[in-house]
Formats: C-alpha cells, structure tokens, sequence
C-alpha cells in the first residue's frame, strides 16, 4: 500500500522557526500549500517554488522542494524560464503584494496574458512589511502606512480582478483564516494547466493593522475574516458597500489554452524531450 | 530555413545564433533591440526543429529572469541585446553569477548613453560588462571581431559558461553583428562541446553548493532528484540562507577563485606585426580590424607598429599587456568609446610605458586617421 504523503515532506522543519512575526499568516499559508501538495501526492523533487523578495519571500527557505529565490519582482519571469526549460515540473511563484504588483506587474499581466502554466500564490497584506510598512498597490484608498502617515492617495488594485481581465485560467481569492478553503483553491489551482492565480488576504499585525486596525493580533485575524465575503452576499451589496470587503471563492476557472500547447499546436517540431536535432 | 550548408554569406548575428544552437543552446528569451533582433529572429525560427523554444519576454529584465530559469531546469540557454537592454539586465545578471547559473548575454553595442545613435557602433560597455551588476563579482566576457568568429566565440561563451558555472557576455557590436561575411559552418560533429559537471553522489547527500576540486559545484537540474535550492540571497554550501560571520567571505572568495585561479582557460590574446615595435597597438572587437590595417599604413610612413589584441576583455589579461609594454616604445589603446580599456591597461603599466588613446566615438568603426595620428603623437 502506497504510504500517503505528510505536509512535512515538503516542510523543512529544522530551519523553525519561522522568521515572521508573531500573528503573520505567512505560516498558515505555507501549511496550506504543503497540505495540498501532499494530497496531490507529487513528490517534492517536481516541484520547483519561485520566491520574489519580502516577507513572504522567505517561504522557500522552509521548503524542501527545488527552489529558487532571486530578485524583488521578478519570481514570476524566472518561473516562466523555469517551466518552459522543464515543461513536466509543477512551478508555483510565491510573490507578495508589492513583488507581484507593483515592480512585479509587468511580468504578471504578461504570464496571465501567455497563460503559461504557472500557479501564482500571493500574499496579499495590503503592505510592504520586509522594509518597515510602506504603502503599497494593494493597500485600500486612504489608509495608513509609513508613507502615507495620513492616508494613502491611490485607489488599490484589485489583484483577482487584473489575473482575470489579462487571461489567467483559474482565479481564486481566500484568507488565512478561511484555511480549508485555501488549501482547496491552492490544490485546484496547482492541478489546473495554464496560468492560475489564487491570492491569500494575509495579516500584518506589525505594520499595516497597527495603524488601521483597531486592536491586538486576534482583531487583525477577526477583520480579515469579516472582510473576505462570498458572491452570493457580495452581490447583493451596494456600491459603496463593496469596497468595504473582498470578494472570496473561485472567481475564475476556466479553460484557454496554455502556452506551451500552443507553442507546440503551431511548431509541431517542437519536441517534447527537448533533444530535437534539427533540420 | 534549415542549417547553412558549405560557403555562405552570412550575417554576424546569424553567425552567433547558429553558433548557439551548434553548442547546444536549446531556450533563447529576449526583447527586440536593434542591432541584435536578428538573433532572436532565427532563434524563433530555427529552435523548435531542435526541440528547444524561443520566447519573447515583456523587457530584458525577464528576458534575463528566464534564461537563467531554464538554466536550471537543464537547458542551455542564452539572450542578446544591445546597451539599454543590457542595463535593465544587470541586477539579475547579478543573481546568475551569485547562484553560479551556465547562460550566455550576448550584447551587440550600439551608441550610448540613453537611446545614442541606436542603429550605429560603439564599444563603450566594456565597463558596464564588468561592474554593471551591484555587489563583487567575477565576469568573463569575450570579444569577436567577425562573423566567423561569432559563431566560433559564441560556442567558446557556452563552453566557458557551463565549465566555470557563469554567466558569460560575448561583447560584440553593430558591425560585427551586422556585417556579412562568408562563413562555412563546420560539421557540428566535429566541435568540442562542454556540459555542465553534474552531481555524482547520491541524492540525499547532495549539497548543491559544495564545490568540487576545481571549485565548481556539480550541478543537479530542476526535476533531479539532487534538490537544487538556487538562491540570491547569501547562502551556505546547501543554498539555503545562511548569514553566519563568514559565510559571505567565504562564498564571494570562492565566486572569484574559481574563475582567477584558472585564467589560463579564459585568456585569449592574439598578436599582430613585428615582435618587435616602436609603438604597439591595444585594441579588441571591431576596432582591432582597423588596428590591423593601419600597422600596414604606420610602415609605409616607416614607423614600426605591432598589435596586442584582446579577445578576452574580462577577466582582464593582466600579464600579455604587461608583457606587451614592457618590450614597447609607446602603446596606443585604440577603442570606440572615450577611455575604458585604456584605463584597465594603464593600471598593469609598471614600466611607465607612455600610452595614448585613440578613441572613436563618431557612431562609426573608428577611423584608420585616428589611430594615425595617436601613433604620430606617440612617436613624437
């Protein structure tokens, strides 16, 4: 009988603690990717985590799969070169925020527009936590940073939004507190081919919900489970209402054609194996 | 299209991409910039035959991003570009060299700064090749002077590239890039072809930046079941973060060794005229062509002139120009760019060798008038 795969095969104990602080929901996110690919049962030499730069960044260092940590912005375009060099490996890009975003954006647009078989997981804590609490694409118009002391001036982008309106197959949003529910979006989204998105509301107690959360940690955890909301209610709320909360489940999932089959369907030469001869 | 047969006229770039897949390169990612887009364009057309792929990435710093991705996953790998492009390639080009990643750049220079003069040559990223990335660093970067030697010095980049585990820059420019010249392509058969060590211990006792005798880790693939865990940030011998008081020494002296206590592989000079000469000639690339002319010009006006050529621009062959200025009256650093080699040269001139330059900077191949008159100006 096939022995059933543990979360800790994926899970590099020895290097606890984690580095995030106390409250962060990073831990509970990286739980629920392990979970799921233990349910998956692939083993962790197929699968490769690209991390950007930040606190969730860090995630590869407690995981014992292939890894590859690189620069700020970037996971997700060397992810792309990762897959196309391996087209059998399941490439999962561990971005924040600010990474997938903001000087990451670019890469984002393009992977979801190519629908390149990536699953991208992003951490979303409204800020950037690594360099002290700055503002970033996804901190809500007018709340407080370190650099925005009065409130920040720009409207916040809609991460589930973007993934669907440049091409991403499948598209989910969740929290760290809903965990079952994460751990099931990342599992479709890892089985899924093609470029899939699923984006964790995470905590950032020391940082962002200092400054506009009122409360200890605990009330950082009950105000990102009171903000994510499914569709069936957040429809029935008005406009005004809807930019007070999120919307969770899956938002897309759908069936476009990645880019390597594509690549492929139109260079028929293109061999699997990559040791094509030439003509 | 298939692969050129017997006598061709050929275009440099095309030279250096069919000098690429003869050494094995099976992923090429880029952005357009002239004028080195031709690469990419046989790239796009000739790589799927061999099983490989081609794609255009949104800007030169993914296109960097995934070369050195399919890098680990296993595939030979390389871009091209030209100045600008080359800028925006320098933080990852960084990560390439602190993660010990095998790829080529391949940069065909053209008139800066900013835009310049962007269909035009120039040579003035000598120094951007070497210190463009943050942090100490080792750099190997050649330099061809035509189109056989494209392809020829395209295949010694890969080759350099997998035996020292770096990123290699084959620094060309506009006109060697764009200049068509014959070439017969040789049976790819009969070239020699280096690959990558790869780990020969079993997987649970693989230590993905334990180095070898020659300093070298073996390297395992994406996919292995040796688990490579690549990482930029400071790392101890099994690549996982490590910031331990020694660590960061240890790793950048080993980064430098590796490539500092084996020059004898990576330098390549070749010399020109006379043994012995009045005044001898600096030069590399393109510009070096000009060089060669013009100690046929020096000689009818009955001044003695030899040339030094450096092929190999990074690391810097310290000793053949030491050498080469010890027997000299006087040097000529002939480059298209205000001063860069010039200065690499004056810093190993411990005989006080007097040493000009002939600096070209007109958007053009340098002149055979303007080494000329720095030759006049040496011997005077």
């Amino acid at each position: 009988m096939a022995v059933k795969l543990n979360y800790r095969e994926y899970f590099k104990e020895e290097a606890l603690p984690l580095m995030w602080c106390a409250g962060c929901g990073n831990g509970i996110l990286l739980r629920a990717i392990t979970d799921a690919l233990a349910d998956l049962e692939i083993p962790p030499h197929q699968v490769v985590v690209s991390t950007g730069i930040g606190c969730w960044g860090k995630a590869d260092d407690y995981m014992t799969t292939h890894a590859f940590h690189g620069s700020h912005g970037r996971a997700l375009a060397f992810a792309t070169g990762i897959k196309l060099g391996n087209p059998d490996l399941h490439v999962i890009a561990l971005m924040g925020d600010g990474d997938a975003l903001a000087i990451g954006g670019n890469h984002f647009i393009h992977a979801a527009r190519r629908n390149i078989d990536i699953t991208a997981i992003i951490s979303n804590n409204f800020t950037y936590g690594m360099t002290g609490g700055q503002y970033s694409p996804t901190t809500p118009l007018s709340y407080k940073t370190t650099t925005s002391p009065v409130g920040v001036a720009e409207p916040a982008f809609d991460v589930c939004g973007l993934a669907e309106e440049c091409g991403a197959n499948y598209v989910a949003r969740s929290t760290v507190y809903h965990v079952t529910q994460l751990k099931r979006f990342i599992a479709a989204a890892i089985q899924k081919k093609g470029f899939n998105v699923v984006e964790a509301i995470n905590t950032c107690p020391t940082h962002f919900g200092r400054r506009n959360i009122p409360g200890d940690t605990v009330e950082m955890m009950k105000y990102i489970k009171d903000i994510g909301m499914p569709r069936s209610r957040f429809e029935k709320l008005d406009e005004e209402e809807k930019n007070k909360y999120l919307l969770t489940g899956e938002l897309v999932n759908r069936e476009r054609p990645d880019f390597l089959s594509v690549y492929r369907e139109i260079n028929p030469a293109a061999s699997e194996s990559g040791r094509g001869e030439g003509k | 299209m298939s692969r050129p047969e017997g006598i061709q006229l050929m275009e440099g770039n095309h030279a250096c991409a069919w000098g690429a897949i003869d050494a094995g390169a099976r992923f090429y990612a880029g952005y357009p910039i002239t004028p080195s887009s031709e690469i990419a364009e046989v790239c796009a057309r000739e790589l799927p035959a061999y099983g490989g792929t081609y794609i255009q990435m949104e800007d030169e710093i993914g296109s960097i991003a995934a070369i050195i991705g399919a890098s680990l996953s296993g595939k030979k790998s390389f871009t091209a570009t030209s100045g600008p492009g080359f800028s925006l390639m320098q933080e990852n080009l960084g990560v390439g060299i602190y993660q010990e990643v095998p790829c080529v750049v391949v940069n065909i220079q053209r008139v800066g700064p900013a835009t310049g003069l962007a269909t035009q040559p120039a040579q003035a990223d000598v120094m951007q090749a070497r210190w463009g990335t943050h942090g100490d660093h080792p750099i190997i970067a050649i330099s061809p002077a035509s189109v056989q030697e494209m392809y020829d010095f395209t295949i010694r980049a890969f080759n350099l590239s997998e035996r020292f585990r770096i990123p290699v820059i084959l620094l060309g420019d506009q006109v060697v890039g764009q200049t068509y010249e014959n070439i017969a392509l040789p049976d790819p058969g009969s070239l020699e072809i280096v690959e990558r060590k790869k780990p020969t211990v079993p997987p649970e006792e693989y230590l993905p930046y334990q180095p070898d005798e020659n300093l070298v880790p073996p390297m395992a693939a994406y996919g292995d079941k040796h688990i490579l865990h690549a990482s930029s940030t400071c790392h101890c011998e099994t690549g996982y973060s490590n910031f331990k008081y020694g660590t960061n020494r240890q790793l950048l002296n080993r980064l430098k060794n590796k490539i500092y206590n084996y020059l004898d592989e990576i330098i390549d000079v070749e010399y020109f005229g006379p043994e012995k000469a009045e005044v001898t000639l600096v030069s590399f690339g393109s510009a070096s062509r000009v060089c060669k002319y013009v100690v046929g010009l020096a000689e009818k006006e009955g001044i003695k002139v030899n040339l030094l050529r450096l092929i190999s621009i990074w690391p810097f062959p310290d000793r053949e120009v030491q050498e080469a200025l010890a027997k000299t009256g006087a040097c000529v650093v002939a480059e298209m760019n205000q001063g860069q080699v010039i200065n690499e040269v004056n810093r190993v001139n411990t005989t006080n060798t007097p040493v000009h330059l002939a600096s070209g900077i007109d958007g053009e191949l340098i002149r055979p008038e303007i080494i000329m008159a720095s030759i006049r100006e040496a011997v005077k």
